[in-house]
């Protein structure tokens, strides 16, 4: 019976009572929503990295990241990546022989980063192929083919079908030289990766460097789901303890904290909207103790304990934040559902969005455990509102209040 | 044997200027059953009588001991159990819980006491019957009448089938018929179920039922009169 009290007492002074929840209500839509469409942004990003280029885990030479050593090559690196295709929730390993060099045009040269890819592997890893604008994806008929970005391109002033060379340093400490035709362009719409990194056929660039057959320097791999990562990254740490084995976490930390930020300022804005429902709460159930400060005296004639009085407002209070509380994370949650399947146009922001490697037209994403943790908080919001109104209500005294009239 | 036994008791409020004496030094004894009216002026102390004899109030000396129990012994937590299971109030302004039906109001006190759902049901629709509002029981306060409340409180009052009932002014914002009509009920349950019933009363009617009446004046008791009806 305590608990339809505290119910009905709820529904005493409506409009009182509907003002906070609705406060409550709107404030964790809004919250929701904002939440979700941050995390779909920030989701959208990372998967766009790990799909053009990172992938989700890379294997090196342990002391290849620290000094891109060109000997620093993993050895049947061909054989393993094979090995790593049949271990559970891996969807594709492919090798990449890296190699920092000069691209030459006949107008001008840059520096860049070669990635010899086996474009069969590189396909079950990244979608770089998906990226193909012009001409075709690495095409092993032809003799040294190159797939550049139009960026670059663009900077290098060739185009498809025109000649490049590549100059580098082989395993022997000698500068090579080769000449590739393009045979591709592509463009993931992120500049910065597009002006420095061109593609190549594994066993072009693996004669010119003269690496042993089947060695490389990465072997990037792709689980079928992000919960896995952490399976199979344990999984290959065993299996192989003397290479470097990196997430994607590790390897583009600006990634990892823009989810880890993102989540952080998410947490900050619940607490700023609970504590401005404490607040409201606080007020609210003072009111209430306040105005019934005459029935609580009687209930305490009657014969209810203050163990009872004391539950009485509380549950009073969490059912206040509870009914807004749950209005909000449905109305958040369904509002954030819909963006989930109907994209949010950001063009509108002109190329700041797109400059910071997002992409304009976005999804939200709803994180359950968030959902859960912040009804969670507002059960506890509003424990912590009716704390000391409830106290006060302790205070009274039966037979002076029973006396007011 | 008496159920209360009242030992020199005393409430002294301090003023900021004067000390007030609301019961000064009054000693008496209540027997199972009574029917009982503490008469006087405005002022007299017969709310504050009642409400050290009911535990809501501490007295500044003496004794309330109610069936061998001296009631100024036990802790706060202690006499608001004390209350529930040894006392039934009736009030001048009715006092029921808002929010609850007759029904609900009536079972509430049982429901504290840690009685069963098919004990309370059983009890409050006795109860109801007795004062006559059995087809009225889901109504909520507001849409009953003020002497159709005030039985609904008389039910509750006796709910929790207390050693006595204290009802302080239980008929003062209740018209004549209502009044008459409350009263009954109340000599009805007193004869029948032998409940000991204790009021404060200016009201004339209420008098004239008591079988005894008690004066009291500037906190003393003036008379105590026994009648045999």
């Amino acid at each position: 019976m305590l608990i339809s009290i505290s119910w009905r007492n709820v529904w005493r002074n409506k409009f009182r009572s509907i003002i906070i929840m609705a406060a409550v209500a709107i404030g964790l839509t809004a919250g929701i929503f904002m939440t979700s469409f941050y995390r779909g942004m920030a989701n959208q990003r990372i998967e766009k990295a790990i799909r053009t280029d990172i992938a989700h885990i890379q294997i090196h030479h342990n002391k290849f990241r620290e000094n891109n050593d060109i000997n620093l090559f993993i050895p049947e690196a061909l054989k393993k990546a094979a090995d790593i295709r049949g271990f559970d929730s891996v969807k594709g390993a492919a090798v990449r022989i890296i190699s920092y060099s000069v691209i030459a045009s006949a107008e001008t040269s840059t520096g860049i980063k070669i990635s010899g890819i086996n474009p069969e592997q590189e396909i079950e890893v990244t979608e770089i192929q998906n990226r193909i604008t012009e001409g075709t994806y690495l095409n092993e008929g032809k003799r040294n083919p190159i797939l550049i970005s139009s960026a670059l391109a663009e900077k290098l002033m060739v185009k498809l079908g025109s000649k490049v060379i590549l100059t580098m340093q082989d395993i022997n400490n000698s500068i090579v030289s080769g000449a590739f035709r393009i045979t591709g362009i592509y463009d993931t719409k992120t500049d910065s990766f597009d002006e420095s990194n061109v593609f190549v056929n594994y066993r072009d660039i693996s004669l010119l460097l003269s690496l042993p057959s089947g060695a490389a320097h990465e072997i990037a791999v792709r689980v079928t789901d992000n919960e896995h990562v952490t399976d199979v990254y344990d999984k290959l740490h065993s299996e192989y303890n003397r290479l470097e084995i990196v997430t994607w976490s590790e390897l583009s930390p600006e990634l990892w904290f823009l989810t880890e930020g993102m989540n952080f300022l998410m947490y900050v804005l619940f607490v700023i909207i609970l504590l401005a429902l404490l607040f409201g709460l606080v007020n609210t159930m003072l009111m209430v103790v306040l105005e019934r400060t005459r029935e609580i005296g009687i209930l305490m004639a009657v014969g209810m304990n203050k163990v009872r009085i004391f539950l009485m407002i509380v549950l009073e209070s969490v059912f206040l934040a509870l009914t807004g509380g749950i209005s909000g994370v449905v109305g958040g949650t369904i509002i954030s559902k819909y963006f989930e399947t109907h994209k949010i146009d950001l063009s509108i922001m002109g190329n700041a969005v797109k400059d910071m490697g997002f992409d304009t037209l976005v999804n939200t994403s709803v994180d359950v455990r968030l959902l859960i943790i912040v009804t969670i908080l507002v059960i506890i919001t509003g424990i912590l509102g009716s704390l000391f109104p409830a106290y006060r209500a302790l205070k009274n005294n039966p037979s002076e209040t029973i006396r007011t009239e | 044997m008496a159920i209360i036994e009242i030992k020199d008791l005393s409430k002294i409020y301090d003023g900021s200027q004067i000390e007030v004496r609301a019961v000064d030094g009054i000693n008496l004894s209540f027997e199972k059953g009574e029917f009982t009216a503490i008469v006087g002026p405005s002022g007299s102390g017969k709310t504050t009588f009642l409400n050290l004899l009911g535990g809501l109030d501490d007295p500044t000396t003496g004794e309330v001991i109610v069936d061998g129990v001296n009631i100024g012994n036990l802790s706060a937590g202690r006499i608001i159990d004390f209350r529930l299971r040894n006392i039934g109030f009736i009030f001048q302004a009715y006092n029921l819980i808002p929010v609850l039906s007759a029904e609900e109001n009536v079972e509430f006190i049982m429901e504290l006491q840690g009685k069963t759902k098919k004990e309370r049901k059983e009890r409050s629709n006795e109860l109801l019957e007795a004062v006559g509002l059995a087809e009225r029981k889901s109504s909520r306060p507001a849409k009953l009448s003020g002497g159709q409340q005030q039985r609904v409180a008389v039910a509750r009052a006796l709910a929790s089938k207390p050693k006595f009932v204290l009802a302080d002014e239980p008929t003062a914002n209740l018209d004549s018929r209502s009044a008459e009509n409350l009263l009954e009920i109340m000599e009805k349950l007193n004869k029948d179920e032998n409940i000991t019933f204790i009021f404060s009363t200016h009201d004339p009617r209420v008098v004239r039922k008591a079988r005894r009446i008690i004066t009291l004046e500037d906190g003393k008791v003036l008379n105590d009169e026994i009648r045999l009806n």
